[in-house]
C-alpha cells in the first residue's frame, strides 16, 4: 500500500507539468493547424509517465501475489523434505516403536477433538454476540461491547494458558465429577474424572474463549453489511426482528459465517501454548474429562527442544499432517460456500 | 379484503426535527391514491408511517392517529408486526431476497404468518400471486431459480407478488417504478389498475404523468424551505388536481413551473 502510493506520486507530478505547458500557448494563440495536431497527438500518444506508474503498480501487486505462493510453496517443501525420513523410517525407530502412523493418529484425533469442542462452544456464542451488537444493542453499548470483544483477541495465548491451568481447571473439576456421576453412561463423560481438571475439555473451553473474538468480529462485520433493502423487505412482510434476521441477515451472512468459523478453526488447530499449559497429556481416550489426549501443536512444542535425529523429523512430519488438515478443512469450507453461489446475494 | 385509511393530525419527527406536519387525509378502500411533490417534502416519510415502517429509522416517531377502518395503528398494545402483515409495502428498488428462489420469495411472508402450509396449497398460492402480479408466464418454468436473476421490472413484480401473497388490506408503493425502464413501468402501472379491484393502493411517485394515469385521487405535498416541515397542500380527485387545483402551489407544480 505504502509503496504503491509512493511510486504513484512523482509520476502524477511529471505528467501534469508538461500537459499544463502544452495547453497554455494553445489557449493564448488559437491556430487551426496546431489545434488539429494537438488533437491527433493526444489521441495516439498516451501519457507516458502515467502509463509507467500503472506498470510499476501492476508489477508490485504481481510480485506480492507471487511472494505468497513462493512462501507457501517453500514451507510445504521444507515440511515434506524434513518429514520424509520419518515417513520412510523403519517402524521401531519412531517414538512408540510402531511406526509413524500409529504415532500420529491419536494426535490427529486429539487435535480434532479439542478444536471441535472449541468451535461447538464458541460458534453459537459468537454469532449471538455478533447479532446482539449488530441488530439488538443500543448503539453506544454496541460499540463498547465490540471493543471489549476485540480486546479478547489481543490477549497473548500464554496468558490464556495460565488462566486455564491456574483458575479454570481448578474451578471446573467439581463439575467434571458431576458429569462423571450423572452422565457417565456417555463414553465422552466416562469417569473417573481428572482431579486436577487438566483435561481435553478444559483445553477445548480455553480454545473456545480464544477463538470467540475472531468469529465474533468477523460475523459482526458481515451482519452489519446486510443490505437495508432486504431487511426492510422482510419487516414490511410482517416479520419480527428475529424472523427478519432468519430471512435476511443469516442467509446473507452464511458464506461469511463459514469463513469466520474456519478462521477460528485454524487458530484452534494450531494453538500451541494454551493447550501445552492446560492439558495434562496422555494416551488417546474417548472420555473428555479424564487425563489424556494430546494435540499435534502441543506435542511439537513440548518435545522439540530436546529432540534430535529422527525425532526431529517425526515432529516435523506431525507438522506436515497439521498443515494438510488445515488445508483440507479450508478446501471443504470453500466447497460449501461455492455450492450456494447462485443464492449468495452477491449477484 | 381492503380497508380504508383515515389519518388525523399526523406529525412525524426525526428525533427533534419535525419532518411532516399536520396531515389529515382520508384514503378510500379499493382505490389508488397517489402522493406527489418535490424531493424531500416528506411524502415517502408519510407513506412509511402508514405501516409503521418509519420505526426502522432510529429516532423516528409520530404524533396523531392513523385509522385502518377505525382501528388506530398507533393505539396502545398494537404490534407493528401485525400492522405490517396487513399493510404491505413495495419499495423504490426491487428487493427480492437474493438467498431465496422465486417460489420461496413469493411464500416468504406467508410462511411467517401461518407456519403450516401444504405443498399443494403453496403451489396454488404461488401461481395465484404470480398471476396477480402478471409474472406467472415469465417465470413458471424457473420457480426454483434465484429471484435475483430476473430483470429489474420482473424483480419488482416479484416483490408485488410477494406483497399480495399475504393478502394485505392495503398496499403501499414507494416510487415503485423509479428504477425501471418505460416498458417495465407500463407493466407495473397496468398491474396497479388491476390491483385496485381488490386492494387499497397508495403510491408515491415523482412522475406526474404516472400519478395522472394510475390514480383516482392525488395528494400534493410541499415544503416551504430547507429545515421546514413538509405539509399536505391539497388532496382531491386526480383530474381536479391536475386540471383545476385550488392551491396556487399545486398548479405551479403540476404544470411544471417548479419542483
Amino acid at each position: 500500500m505504502e509503496q504503491g502510493t509512493d511510486a504513484f506520486v512523482p509520476y502524477i507530478k511529471i505528467c501534469r507539468a508538461p500537459a499544463a505547458e502544452a495547453s497554455a500557448p494553445g489557449a493564448r494563440i488559437p491556430s487551426k493547424p496546431k489545434d488539429r495536431e494537438v488533437t491527433t497527438t493526444s489521441l495516439t500518444k498516451s501519457r507516458g509517465a502515467g502509463h509507467a506508474g500503472d506498470k510499476v503498480f501492476s508489477a508490485a501487486t504481481l510480485a506480492a501475489g507471487c511472494l505468497i505462493l513462493v512462501v507457501l510453496f517453500g514451507v510445504a517443501l521444507f515440511l515434506v523434505i524434513q518429514a520424509l525420513p520419518a515417513l520412510v523410517a523403519p517402524a521401531d525407530k519412531i517414538q512408540g516403536g510402531e511406526g509413524f502412523f500409529t504415532y500420529i493418529w491419536p494426535l490427529v484425533i486429539g487435535t480434532l477433538i479439542a478444536s471441535v469442542i472449541a468451535l461447538v462452544i464458541a460458534t453459537p456464542i459468537a454469532i449471538g454476540v455478533a447479532l446482539f451488537i449488530s441488530h439488538f444493542a443500543p448503539r453506544q453499548l454496541a460499540s463498547g461491547l465490540g471493543y471489549v470483544i476485540d480486546l479478547l483477541a489481543a490477549i497473548p495465548s500464554v496468558v490464556y494458558g495460565a488462566w486455564g491451568v491456574a483458575f479454570l481447571a481448578k474451578e471446573i473439576s467439581p463439575s467434571y465429577n458431576w458429569l462423571a456421576e450423572n452422565m457417565g453412561w456417555l463414553p465422552i463423560f466416562q469417569g473417573p474424572a481428572s482431579a486436577t481438571g487438566k483435561t481435553i475439555l478444559t483445553a477445548g473451553i480455553v480454545l473456545a474463549v480464544m477463538v470467540l473474538p475472531i468469529i465474533t468480529s468477523l460475523t459482526r462485520e458481515i451482519f452489519l453489511q446486510t443490505p437495508k433493502l432486504h431487511e426492510e423487505a422482510a419487516l414490511a412482510l410482517g416479520a419480527t426482528r428475529w424472523e427478519m434476521i432468519r430471512m435476511t441477515v443469516l442467509p446473507f451472512g452464511r458464506p461469511g459465517i463459514i469463513s469466520a468459523v474456519m478462521l477460528g478453526l485454524g487458530r484452534a488447530l494450531g494453538e500451541t501454548m494454551a493447550v501445552a499449559l492446560v492439558l495434562s497429556s496422555g494416551a488417546l481416550t474417548a472420555s473428555l474429562i479424564q487425563t489424556g489426549n494430546q494435540t499435534i501443536a502441543a506435542e511439537i512444542a513440548l518435545n522439540f527442544p530436546e529432540a534430535s535425529g529422527i525425532k526431529v523429523n517425526t515432529l516435523i512430519a506431525a507438522g506436515l499432517v497439521l498443515f494438510v488438515i488445515t488445508l483440507g478443512v479450508n478446501m471443504i469450507a470453500r466447497g460449501i460456500i461455492s455450492r450456494h453461489k447462485e443464492f449468495s446475494g452477491a449477484n | 379484503m381492503s380497508k380504508r385509511i383515515d389519518v388525523k393530525d399526523l406529525n412525524v419527527y426525526y428525533s427533534k426535527f419535525l419532518a411532516v406536519e399536520g396531515v389529515n387525509i382520508n384514503i378510500d378502500a379499493k382505490s389508488v391514491t397517489a402522493f406527489i411533490g418535490p424531493s424531500g417534502c416528506g411524502k415517502s416519510t408519510f407513506l412509511r408511517t402508514l405501516n409503521r415502517m418509519h420505526e426502522v429509522i432510529p429516532g423516528a416517531r409520530v404524533e396523531g392517529e392513523v385509522l385502518l377502518d377505525g382501528d388506530n395503528l398507533y393505539g396502545p398494545g398494537v404490534d407493528p408486526v401485525t400492522v405490517r402483515s396487513q399493510i404491505g409495502m413495495v419499495f423504490q428498488r426491487p428487493n427480492p431476497f437474493p438467498t431465496m428462489s422465486i417460489r420461496d420469495n413469493v411464500l416468504a411472508g406467508v410462511k411467517l404468518n401461518n407456519t403450516k402450509i401444504s405443498k399443494g396449497e403453496a403451489d396454488v398460492l404461488v401461481e395465484r400471486s404470480l398471476q396477480g402480479a402478471n409474472l406467472w408466464n415469465e417465470v413458471k418454468d424457473r420457480l426454483a431459480k434465484p429471484g435475483s436473476g430476473l430483470s429489474g421490472g420482473q424483480q419488482q413484480r416479484l416483490c408485488i407478488a410477494r406483497a399480495i401473497a399475504v393478502e394485505p388490506q392495503v398496499i403501499l408503493m414507494d416510487e415503485p417504478c423509479s428504477a425501471l425502464d418505460p416498458i417495465s413501468t407500463l407493466a407495473i402501472e397496468d398491474l396497479i389498475n388491476e390491483l385496485k379491484d381488490q386492494y387499497t393502493v397508495v403510491i408515491v411517485t415523482h412522475n406526474m404523468q404516472q400519478a395522472a394515469r394510475v390514480s383516482d385521487k392525488t395528494a400534493f405535498f410541499n415544503i416551504a424551505g430547507t429545515g421546514k416541515p413538509g405539509k399536505l397542500i391539497e388532496f382531491g380527485d386526480t383530474p381536479t388536481i391536475f386540471s383545476n387545483p385550488t392551491e396556487k402551489a399545486t398548479e405551479d407544480y403540476v404544470s411544471g413551473r417548479f419542483g
